[in-house]
Order: C-alpha cells, then sequence, then structure tokens
C-alpha cells in the first residue's frame, strides 16, 4: 500500500460536499499516477468539475482527504494548489481580454512589485516553452483578439510558467474545431511524456479513449468504474455513465422531403459598427428534412437563428417563411413568425428561452401566453396553463413533474425538453433548434434528438444548429457548414466525413 | 498686449485651481473603478472631508489636522462602502447615493451642533488654511501640485505595478483574478481605500485652501463631474486629467464672462453660466462619448458559484 501511494500524484479519498441540499460528491476516492493521462467522464452533473475545483482548492470539501505525490496536503484556495505543482485549465477561460497574452501570463506571478521584470523574464521562458512544446502564440497580441485555440494555449502556457506538475483540464475540447482538439491531445502527449500529470475532465469518450492512459467513470458524486484505457470501449463507458446501455446511433429512417418551408436568398447582416456578421447566406429548408449548421461557435450561427426567427431583421436579402417574404424593407417581428408556424428553441437557454426566476408552468407558455386557453379578456387562468404544462412534461418526460417549480431549479437537460416542448406542442411547420443538448446529460441528449427526428417525421421542416459536429452527424439530412458569417460548405449526411467538414469549420478550405 | 498675457495667466491660474479637486476625485474614483467598484459617493465623502477639515482646522489651529482629519473621514466613508459592496455584496450605486445623502446630513447636523452658524465652519485664517507655495495670486497650495503628481503616479501605479496589473484584472474578470490565487476582496478593499484617501485630499482643499470654511454643500456636484471626466477619459489617467482641466476651464470662464457684456448677445445671465459645466456633463454622458470601455466588471458583486 506504501509503495502504491508513493507512485500517485494525486490521490483523493472520500471527498463529500454538498451546496445546500444538493449533495455534489459523495465520498469520492481516486488515484492519479504521476506523469499519466487520467480522464474523468461522467453526465453534466456527476460532480467531475466539483472534484477537481475542491482540489484547486475553488471549493472547500466537508470531508475527506487530499493527497498530492503522498502526503496530506490542505487546499484553502488556488494558491494552496499552485503552490503544491497543481495548475487547472478551465473550461470558461480565465483570461482577461483587454490584456495582452504577456500580462495574462504573468497575472499572479509577476515576480516582484514592478511589472517591467517580470514581464521580461516571461518573454524568454515564453520562447523556450514554445519551442519544447510547439506552444507559440504571439506574446503581445491582445487576448480577446486570438482564436479560441490559441487563448486555450494561452491557459496551458499560464500553468506551465507556474512549473506546474500536475494539469488538470476542463473540458478542454468544448469550443475547438477538430483539427484544433487534435493538436491539444498532441500537447498533452508531449507533456505526459515530459513527466507532467494531466487530468482531462470531458464527457467526449473520443477524446478519452484517444489520449489517456487510465478513466475514472463518475456518477451522481461517486466514482462508479476505473478502467485502463487499452481495456474498454466506447459503449462500455458510455454505459457506465449513465447507468445503462446507450444508443449513439439513431435508428433514422430516410426523410420524405415535401415542399420549402424555409428558404433564404443572399442573407446578410451588418452591425451597427459596420462589422458583416452574415454575409450572402442562401438555404433552404423542406419539410421532413433536418438541415444541420455546423461550424465553430461565433461564426454567425447565433446571427442566423436570430434572423431567421425575426429577433433581428436582415440588412440585406430576403427569405421566404411559410410563403411569407420577409427582408429588410419588411421584417417579421418573433411574434409573427410564431404565428406564421416558426418555432424556437434558442441557442441560450437561460437567457432567451426560458425566465430562470418564473415557475416552470410559466416557462412553458411563454411566447404563447396571449393565447387561449391560457388567458381570456387579458387574465391569466392559472390552473388552465399548470393543467397543460404537467401535461407537457408528461409528454416530453420533464422530471421532477413539478409544474409550481421554479424554472431555474431544474437540470440543463430538463429545462431544454420543457422548451422542446412548448415549441414542438404547436406541431410548427418550421422549427430552428439551436444547440440541442448543450449542457444536457448523455440520457436527455438521446430523447431530444429522437424527438427532433420524430418532429421531422411528422412533416416539420428542421434546422439545427450545432457546435457538436458529432450531433450534426447524427441528426442532419443534409450538412452546412459556416464559418466568418458565409456558409462554405454543403454535404449530403450519407457522404460527410468528420475530417473534411472539420476542415471547412476551420475555414480552410471550401466544398 | 500685456493685459490679454495677464487675463490667460488668470485664466490658467483659475482653471488650475477649479480643476483641483476633480483631479483628485477623478484619479481616487479611477482606481476604484478599475478594480470593478462603482463609486457614485465620491461627491458624499469629498463633503465629509470638506467638513471635517474645516472643523478640525478651525479646532485645532492646524490646517495638517485638517488634513489628516478629512482624510480620516473619507476613509472612514470608503470602507463603509466597501463593506456594503465588497463583503456583503450590494448594489454599488444604491451604497453610493446612501453615502452622498448621509453626508449631506451629517455635515449639516453636526456643523449647527458643533459651530452654530447654520452649518458654516468658522472662517479660518493663517496657519488655519493650505496657503500659496510661490505664487500668492495664483494659490498654489500644496494640493494643486498634489494633484499635478497624482496623475503621473495614477498611471504608473495602473500600467508598471503588480498592484496595478492585479486592478486592472479584477475590474475585468474578477474570477480569473481569484483562479491565479490572488484575493478579490483584499484587492478591492485597497482600491477603495486609495479612491477615500485622494477623495479626502480633495475635501480638504475645498473647505482649507480654495475656500476658507466650510459651507453647506459646498462640494456642488463636483464629486459627478469627477465621475464624468473619469468616463469622458475612458478610465485612463491622463485623459481623464485633460477632461478635468476642460471643466476647470470651463468653470474659469464662467467666472471672468460674469458680468461682462458679450458684444451682440449681450450680458450672459449668471445661471446659464454656471450651468455649463453641469450641461457639458450631461451632454458627455449622454452620447458625445458613444460606447464606453469601462471595466467589465465595474458595478458587479463578485461571487462565487455556491
Amino acid at each position: 500500500m506504501q509503495e502504491l501511494t508513493a507512485d500517485a500524484a494525486i490521490e483523493l479519498r472520500g471527498i463529500e460536499k454538498s451546496f445546500g441540499s444538493v449533495h455534489a460528491v459523495r465520498g469520492a476516492s481516486l488515484r492519479v499516477e504521476r506523469g499519466s493521462i487520467t480522464g474523468i467522464v461522467g453526465e453534466n452533473g456527476a460532480g467531475k468539475s466539483t472534484l477537481m475545483s475542491i482540489l484547486y482548492g475553488l471549493h472547500r470539501a466537508d470531508a475527506g482527504e487530499i493527497l498530492i505525490d503522498g502526503k496530506p496536503v490542505e487546499m484553502a484556495s488556488p494558491r494552496d494548489a499552485i503552490d503544491h505543482g497543481i495548475g487547472m485549465v478551465h473550461q470558461h477561460f480565465m483570461l482577461i481580454d483587454s490584456f495582452t497574452v504577456l500580462e495574462n501570463l504573468i497575472l499572479g506571478a509577476e515576480g516582484g512589485a514592478l511589472l517591467a521584470g517580470g514581464l521580461a523574464a516571461a518573454r524568454a521562458e515564453l520562447g523556450r516553452l514554445a519551442g519544447e512544446y510547439g506552444l507559440a502564440v504571439d506574446p503581445d497580441a491582445r487576448v480577446g483578439d486570438l482564436s479560441v485555440g490559441e487563448q486555450q494555449r494561452v491557459e496551458i502556457l499560464k500553468v506551465l510558467l507556474r512549473g506546474a506538475r500536475i494539469l488538470i483540464l476542463d473540458e478542454p475540447s468544448a469550443v475547438l474545431t477538430p483539427q484544433e482538439t487534435d493538436r491539444l491531445l498532441q500537447i498533452l502527449r508531449l507533456l505526459r511524456d515530459r513527466g507532467v500529470t494531466v487530468v482531462l475532465i470531458t464527457h467526449k469518450l473520443r477524446e478519452i479513449l484517444a489520449v489517456t492512459d487510465k478513466v475514472i467513470v463518475m456518477r451522481r458524486g461517486e466514482v462508479v468504474a476505473e478502467r485502463r484505457t487499452a481495456e474498454t470501449r466506447a459503449d462500455e463507458l458510455a454505459a457506465l455513465m449513465v447507468g445503462r446501455k446507450v444508443r449513439f446511433d439513431l435508428d433514422k429512417g430516410p426523410s420524405r422531403q415535401g415542399e420549402t418551408m424555409l428558404a433564404a436568398r443572399h442573407l446578410s447582416l451588418v452591425d451597427g459598427r459596420g462589422i458583416r456578421l452574415l454575409d450572402d447566406i442562401s438555404l433552404e429548408v423542406r419539410a421532413g428534412e433536418i438541415v444541420g449548421i455546423a461550424g465553430v461557435s461565433g461564426n454567425g450561427q447565433t446571427e442566423l437563428l436570430q434572423v431567421l426567427s425575426g429577433i433581428r431583421p436582415p440588412t440585406g436579402g430576403e427569405m421566404e417563411v411559410c410563403r411569407r417574404k420577409v427582408d429588410a424593407a419588411h421584417p417579421a417581428d418573433p411574434a409573427e413568425m410564431r404565428a406564421l408556424g416558426v418555432a424556437h428553441v434558442p441557442e441560450d437557454r437561460l437567457r432567451q428561452g426560458l425566465v430562470p426566476d418564473f415557475l416552470a408552468s410559466e416557462t412553458s407558455i411563454l411566447g404563447y401566453q396571449d393565447r387561449e386557453p391560457f388567458c381570456h379578456n387579458y387574465l391569466m387562468d392559472g390552473p388552465a396553463v399548470g393543467k397543460y404544462c404537467a401535461d407537457l412534461m408528461e409528454r416530453f418526460d420533464v422530471r421532477p413533474r413539478t409544474p409550481g417549480l421554479r424554472s431555474a431549479n431544474f437540470s440543463g437537460g430538463n429545462q431544454q425538453k420543457l422548451i422542446l416542448a412548448r415549441e414542438m406542442a404547436r406541431n410548427p411547420k418550421v422549427l430552428l433548434v439551436g444547440q440541442p443538448t448543450r449542457g444536457v446529460d448523455i440520457g436527455a441528449i438521446e430523447f431530444i434528438r429522437r424527438e427532433l427526428i420524430r418532429s421531422r417525421d411528422a412533416g416539420c421542416a428542421v434546422l439545427v444548429v450545432s457546435v457538436e459536429l458529432e450531433e450534426i452527424l447524427s441528426l442532419a439530412d443534409r450538412i452546412l457548414v459556416m464559418f466568418g458569417g458565409r456558409i462554405v460548405g454543403e454535404v449530403a449526411a450519407g457522404e460527410a466525413d468528420e475530417r473534411a467538414l472539420g476542415l471547412m469549420m476551420a475555414g480552410a478550405r471550401a466544398a | 498686449m500685456e493685459e490679454t498675457l495677464t487675463l490667460v495667466v488668470a485664466t490658467l491660474a483659475a482653471t488650475l485651481r477649479v480643476a483641483t479637486p476633480l483631479v483628485l476625485c477623478a484619479m481616487g474614483g479611477l482606481f476604484s473603478e478599475k478594480s470593478g467598484i462603482i463609486d457614485v459617493g465620491l461627491e458624499g465623502k469629498m463633503l465629509m472631508a470638506a467638513f471635517f477639515a474645516a472643523a478640525t482646522a478651525s479646532l485645532t489651529g492646524s490646517a495638517w489636522a485638517g488634513v489628516g482629519a478629512a482624510i480620516l473621514a473619507a476613509e472612514m466613508f470608503a470602507l463603509l462602502h466597501g463593506f456594503a459592496c465588497i463583503t456583503h455584496r450590494g448594489n454599488q450605486v444604491v451604497s453610493g447615493i446612501a453615502i452622498n445623502i448621509l453626508a449631506m446630513g451629517l455635515t449639516v447636523v453636526l456643523g449647527t451642533a458643533w459651530f452654530g452658524r447654520g452649518g458654516q465652519t468658522p472662517p479660518l485664517a493663517g496657519m488655519e488654511r493650505l496657503n500659496p507655495i510661490f505664487f500668492p495670486v495664483a494659490g498654489d497650495n500644496i494640493l494643486v501640485y498634489v494633484a499635478l503628481l497624482s496623475v503621473p503616479f495614477a498611471w504608473w501605479v495602473i500600467e508598471r505595478t503588480r498592484f496595478g496589473l492585479r486592478l486592472r484584472a479584477v475590474g475585468e474578470v474578477p474570477l480569473a483574478v481569484d483562479a491565479a490565487g490572488i484575493s478579490v476582496s483584499w484587492l478591492r478593499y485597497r482600491a477603495v481605500l486609495i479612491c477615500g484617501l485622494f477623495a479626502g485630499l480633495a475635501g480638504a482643499y475645498l473647505s482649507i485652501a480654495q475656500n476658507a470654511g466650510f459651507s453647506r454643500d459646498m462640494t456642488a456636484g463636483q464629486g459627478f463631474i469627477a465621475l464624468a471626466a473619469i468616463i469622458f477619459g475612458r478610465w485612463r489617467p491622463v485623459p481623464a486629467f485633460a477632461a478635468c482641466l476642460a471643466f476647470g476651464l470651463l468653470d474659469a470662464i464662467a467666472i471672468r464672462l460674469q458680468g461682462v457684456k458679450l458684444p451682440g448677445i449681450g450680458e450672459v445671465p449668471v445661471q446659464l453660466i454656471q450651468a455649463l459645466p453641469y450641461l457639458l456633463t450631461l451632454f458627455l454622458l449622454a452620447g458625445f462619448i458613444g460606447r464606453t470601455v469601462a471595466p467589465k466588471a465595474a458595478g458587479v458583486p463578485y461571487e462565487k458559484e455556491h
């Protein structure tokens, strides 16, 4: 036992953590060997990020022990973790956009009361690390001007610059293109070979299988399994994560396409500062098909959904929605779009899809609140709304089935199911869906995708925007790729291959 | 010719005199705002400082004791603001307004109770005031020079020191500062205290240097004008300083113009002239400067998730 402990860089024993009534981590114990890459997988809310935040000193454990290099340590704040050689790359980057790369790198490790010395030292060290690990970035660039992949490199450099021997990455590939992800995985291998211990938190099994030595599976706050990566497979891990068998391949029949319900011709959108957000977008969605829009986040998908749903009028071009023409001179607001039969499940659930403080029953009629039977003569009919919501919850398996609960108190997956239920219950002619399964657990992902396909089979024209390529590939009948506000490629689902799509998403090639 | 020169010099000197409290206030406010703490309470802090400076100078006979009391009074209010906004994550604007109201009332109540002159302090003279150093006519007392030096000092601290880097960072992304192992609260408290120090000096200037005693509401919105100068200067020391000078110049010209008949216009009403700096403030804030570049986290209390 003594010997086993000695080669563990990190050992957690019986970690417990509750937030109010939520028991986030339940007696989790795990070991991470020195100089290895260990993956931690689990659904959203399984406790993996919380566990790592405890290790990094951002949260304090209610009970349990943390051992670094076999010695028990106290992690009261990130300072302690940094002092023990632990560095963390957070899911949401801890970078300051208005700072240069160098300024970001030295924040917290300035090396003296004046900046000049620290900046010079960091510049020299940066040159060395860039050579050693292939982590090149321009030290004087403003971080806000860098691509997401480069920003992540800055985060990793920040950790290395502090001499960290243990590197924790929280969902590092969530914002990257497949190529950038491959590049990241290469860097991680290189780091391991130089003796750095890497912990990778992710829900992407492909990365786990590609790069880790060992996988730890968490479910509902507990460590439920541990496998050598070489001895496991994706379906086994997925089953362990959700506690049952999960099917990735949706059995979806061929699409039976009807007439065009949504068409855009040369749509463009220029904002107040003259920046072209959408550029010459032409697309068609027919009844009974799912068109998927792939792309790295921030390439105009958000704006496209806003224009198509009537939130923002286009500045050029026109679109035809259920035979109504819309252009800059004849805009249609979201209410009119809804009346035409366009339903919209927005990307940003918490800001556009629902009001967190509203009850679930109120969320379930948001946007339809002035219609019968919810409202007569300017007065809301509470019981009717509650009954309607309960019915939707039953049909779309929203849990808990409590119409009187605040929307914010539902998990991401159940909020999404509720919004989807609201929009699909009206049998729309056109369904616009942004990031259908972002922040949604695996069980709900399967359900949501099935519902989208059911909607397609019922003759709805469905447009899905997602940054998850795998999602687009499994749902769409036709795939459009967006880059820099333009549609740079179109591929039929059968002919799509991930690599070619990835290149298009990175703007490297137009098809 | 010589007359024109005298007029120009006199106007410039007046500009500097009027701009001094604005500059001090703006530099102090800059530190606070850079750290993410909006300080609407500059006005109140300055007013408290002005009162305690005059009261202490009058009671002790020492201008320096007055300066010390002014700083102390402003710091108390700065700590109050910090306690409400940093420790208890309260609304920064509400806290600032509360401080202004409190200062307005407290100075009058204490003034009436202690001196019984309708809220005024007894007139100060001699060593009870900060007197001009080189040019008696220009009114170049020590605080004018402190104000001038505070600008390069603020720039240097914010741009060239570790504290400045962290200060800028905490006003943008406090979570990043926390994750780097630096205390968000302690950084912000220090920023608020620096702000109190400068507001204290500005207040002392008003009552024991520029004027010979405290009169009720003597700050007359200068704290807000300083705030406008910060915004107009886009949260950078040198442009904020320039904005303060612009306000000062406007004020100096307004004083010159009083009672003067302009050709073709006639005598400009005093009220209009006195309203000029405030009109400029409104004009600037209302949209002339367009999209501002405030520190991203300004006004947002820092809370860890859970």
